[in-house]
């Protein structure tokens, strides 16, 4: 039997930095009154911006466009949807860097890795864009 | 907006606060880069940091290597738990010179 989310919170905001805060805040909230710690709300917080700030520097680069963000909760899970409408973005080519080479970027896609138990990208079903989702155990 | 610094010993001192996010990056990279050019010792208090990403990060790490290719001296001061916890995740608390106060650097 497929397993029911419930959504704690949507928005559909302009991809712009200044969007950012409202984003980390809503879901440093709902992780909040989930009774996450603040290690787990900070980490779910981190990898909902540096996948936000993805979609703003290279699906967008900058440009114009929306992105849709829901926050679900999956049985024991949380589940974070973000979708963009930029062009689709090719899987393969997302590789997080060797973090032994020192040097400045490239560390958002190993953050999401790090801290979320899955992260999954995929084109969405009508190839009007992306979504990303990621899940993370609660508690 | 400009972050404060002061001066102390052989060091400049720059106290971060608040969320250092894409949208303050910018900012932040160009008052680091620009202690550097000024062939400046640099100390970056993370006490008041709330929040630091990716981009925060690069910049500390950008910073960090000018500051090395110059001959200067690169470090963080008091760096608060919600940043400590994001250089934990980049293996960059084993990289940057990190000071639990002023104190311990002289």
């Amino acid at each position: 039997m497929a397993m029911t989310a419930k959504k704690l919170y949507r928005a559909r905001l302009p991809a712009k930095p200044e969007q950012l805060k409202k984003i980390r805040d809503a879901v440093k909230s709902v992780a909040s009154n989930l009774y996450c710690n603040e290690d787990l709300q900070r980490e779910v917080v981190l990898a909902v911006d540096e996948a936000c700030c993805n979609i703003i520097r290279h699906a967008y680069g900058g440009g114009d466009g929306d992105i849709v963000f829901e926050i679900l909760q999956e049985d024991k899970h949380l589940l974070l949807r973000i979708q963009d409408f930029a062009a689709p973005i090719d899987t393969k080519q997302l590789k997080p860097r060797n973090l032994s080479d020192l040097r400045p970027g490239g560390l958002g896609l190993h953050f999401m890795r790090q801290v979320m138990d899955e992260v999954r990208f995929s084109t969405a079903p009508d190839g009007s864009g992306n979504i990303l989702e990621m899940r993370k155990k609660l508690g | 907006m400009s972050y404060p610094t002061r001066i102390e010993d052989r060091f400049t001192i720059l106290e971060l606060t608040g969320e250092i996010d894409l949208q303050c990056s910018p900012k932040v990279r160009k008052q680091v880069l620009e202690c550097i050019q000024a062939y400046h010792n640099l100390l970056v208090d993370l006490a008041a940091v709330d929040y630091i990403d990716s981009s925060g990060v690069a910049t500390l790490v950008e910073g960090y290597q000018m500051a090395k290719k110059r001959k200067l001296e690169f470090g963080l001061l008091s760096v608060s738990r919600a940043a400590m916890q994001v250089l934990e995740l980049a293996r960059l608390d084993q990289v940057f010179p990190i000071f639990e106060s002023f104190e311990a650097v002289k």
